[in-house]
């Protein structure tokens, strides 16, 4: 400030700055509007994790159910598994969803490939990527026959 | 920043020519202008009603099988979805309230005489339109109070003579109150009311814009009395401001609601069970039922229900009608005895009789068994 600063000018500086706190204090207002109704909008955009109730373990099939060389979708919790019965007897069971994008698998009974229709992905009956575009095996479930009934469990994780 | 965008903007598109008759426009100031505000309040919670209308939408399902578990499920499981919902509920019945409150200050003032008769018009749709998106509202929880209310509602339709039953059965989407009612209702109230109301309100405003706001009788007399009285504010920022912190209130009023009384849901509807004892329509058809209720069974040799309905629709388009019958006997000179005189006109004895019969009737439908 200079030294031949007068009254008018200190009167002009006093009510440009109480203008300025009233920008401010309205602008900080509106803002604080817009977050507070913003904020519950955002969040409510956020759909709720679903609840998985299948769990680890699942009855996919009984025995008899499926034919030696063939193989069936059964559910597993929210996603699809596939049960496959080996010529020789023995079970297998597979996540179904295929890991390029997420379609269905199933099993080739002429091949003995599991087999991708989308985008002619094939994996091998250990779940291993053999050809086509498929980045990464499909995870391999436990099989276990108990009585009757096929049992499917979730490997887990070691 | 801000102004660079809009000089853009502002060359392309000539935004000046847009704004300019908003600058230009004036509200009168008086010691009734208060009441400018609820038609833009009214407004406003028409849009809360749309944005978190649109939100719903994100989670509700229709379905008899699915809608009560869908709101569960936005009231329960959602983020924030019983605010969402609790605003939508709280905001439908304000704006009914501050419909209303509208209605009956333009009906005290006398501004829906010449040349604001179709501005009337257009607005007596509207309420009957936003009553009816309370109704269809109501069904799409699909809890007992509900499906009993939307029963009573559209059998009342049908008792109107020739055309009363096609009427509800076209409403219920068959003979009974079911899922099928469930899906007509969903639509109306999503996609066929809120297309009409749209267009209503842009006609409504249109009017509006171009006649300018009207000054009471009472006021009007005054200032051409004592021509230097009279006052007025330009619409654009004075007004505005003022609106929005009336819409600051309003914001405010539901954010308290919601939150401290969020919406009930109450229990999911059976088409099997008795209705609960007590049962009643939301309190803006409360002095409708009320009536229907007061009338005797036979009238002579017309039914009860019949006289009620055709006397209530008879009342209704009569109000429709209103600016249609006032006649302005207020000459070119006013002078202080005008003023009462005008007051004590039939239809402003009628505005008196009507809030009077609407306010006691709702009151005593609140407080009978």
């Amino acid at each position: 400030m200079c030294a031949n600063h007068t009254v008018a000018e200190d009167s002009l500086d006093e009510q440009t700055s109480r203008r300025r706190a009233i920008e401010i204090f309205l602008g900080g207002g509106v803002i604080a509007t817009l977050v507070s109704f913003l904020y519950p909008v955002f969040r409510y955009f956020i759909p709720p994790a679903v609840v998985d109730l299948g769990g680890d373990q699942v009855v996919a099939a009984k025995q008899g159910d499926l034919k030696p060389n063939s193989g069936k979708i059964f559910r597993f919790g929210s996603r699809p598994g596939l049960l496959i019965l080996n010529a020789d007897g023995t079970y297998r069971a597979l996540s179904a969803t295929c890991t390029h994008l997420g379609c269905t698998v199933q099993y080739r009974s002429d091949l003995r490939e599991i087999w991708c229709a989308c985008h002619n992905g094939t994996y091998d009956l250990n779940g291993r990527n053999i050809s086509g575009p498929p980045p990464r095996p499909l995870d391999v479930f436990e099989v276990h026959v108990r009585g009757e009934e096929i049992v499917v469990n979730r490997k887990r994780e070691g | 920043m801000i102004a660079s965008v809009v000089r853009w903007l502002d060359d392309r598109l000539h935004l000046e020519g847009l704004i300019a008759p908003l600058s230009h426009k004036t509200v009168p100031t008086h010691r009734l202008t208060y009441w400018y505000f609820f038609g833009g309040i009214t407004l406003f919670l028409f849009v809360v009603q749309v944005l978190t209308g649109i939100l719903l939408l994100l989670y509700y399902r229709p379905g008899a099988n699915e809608a009560f578990e869908s709101v569960q499920y936005i009231m329960t499981r959602v983020q924030f979805g019983w605010l969402i919902r609790s605003i939508h509920s709280w905001s439908a019945n304000l704006m009914i309230f501050t419909a209303f409150v509208h209605m009956f200050s333009v009906a005290f003032l006398k501004a829906y005489r010449k040349p604001r008769e179709l501005t009337w018009v257009t607005g007596m749709l509207l309420l009957f339109l936003v009553m009816g998106f309370g109704f269809s509202g109501y069904l799409l929880p699909w809890n007992t109070l509900a499906f009993f209310a939307t029963k009573v509602g559209t059998e009342i339709a049908g008792q109107v003579p020739i055309i009363g039953r096609p009427i509800m059965i076209f409403l219920r989407g068959g003979e009974e109150v079911t899922g099928a009612t469930l899906t007509r209702f969903f639509g109306f109230h999503v996609a066929v009311l809120p297309g009409i109301v749209t267009v209503l309100i842009a006609i409504h405003l249109f009017f509006v814009q171009r006649q300018g706001m009207s000054v009471p009788p009472q006021v009007d007399a005054e200032w051409t009395a004592n021509p230097s009285a009279r006052k007025e504010m330009k619409f654009f920022p004075n007004f505005a401001l003022r609106e929005l912190m009336a819409w600051y209130v309003a914001v405010g009023t539901l954010g308290v609601l919601a939150a401290l009384f969020p919406w009930e849901l109450g229990v999911k509807a059976d088409p099997f069970i008795s209705a609960p004892a007590g049962i009643k329509p939301e309190w803006y058809f409360l002095f409708m039922f009320q009536t229907l209720k007061l009338i005797p069974s036979k009238v002579w040799f017309i039914d009860g229900e019949v006289l009620g309905i055709l006397g209530c629709t008879l009342a209704g388009l009569f109000w429709v009608m209103l600016p249609f019958f006032e006649k302005d006997k207020t000459g070119l000179i006013v002078t202080a005895s005008a003023r009462s005189s005008q007051i004590r006109t039939l239809t402003g004895g009628l505005s008196v009789f009507a809030l009077a019969y609407v306010v006691g009737m709702t009151i005593y439908g609140f407080l009978a068994k």
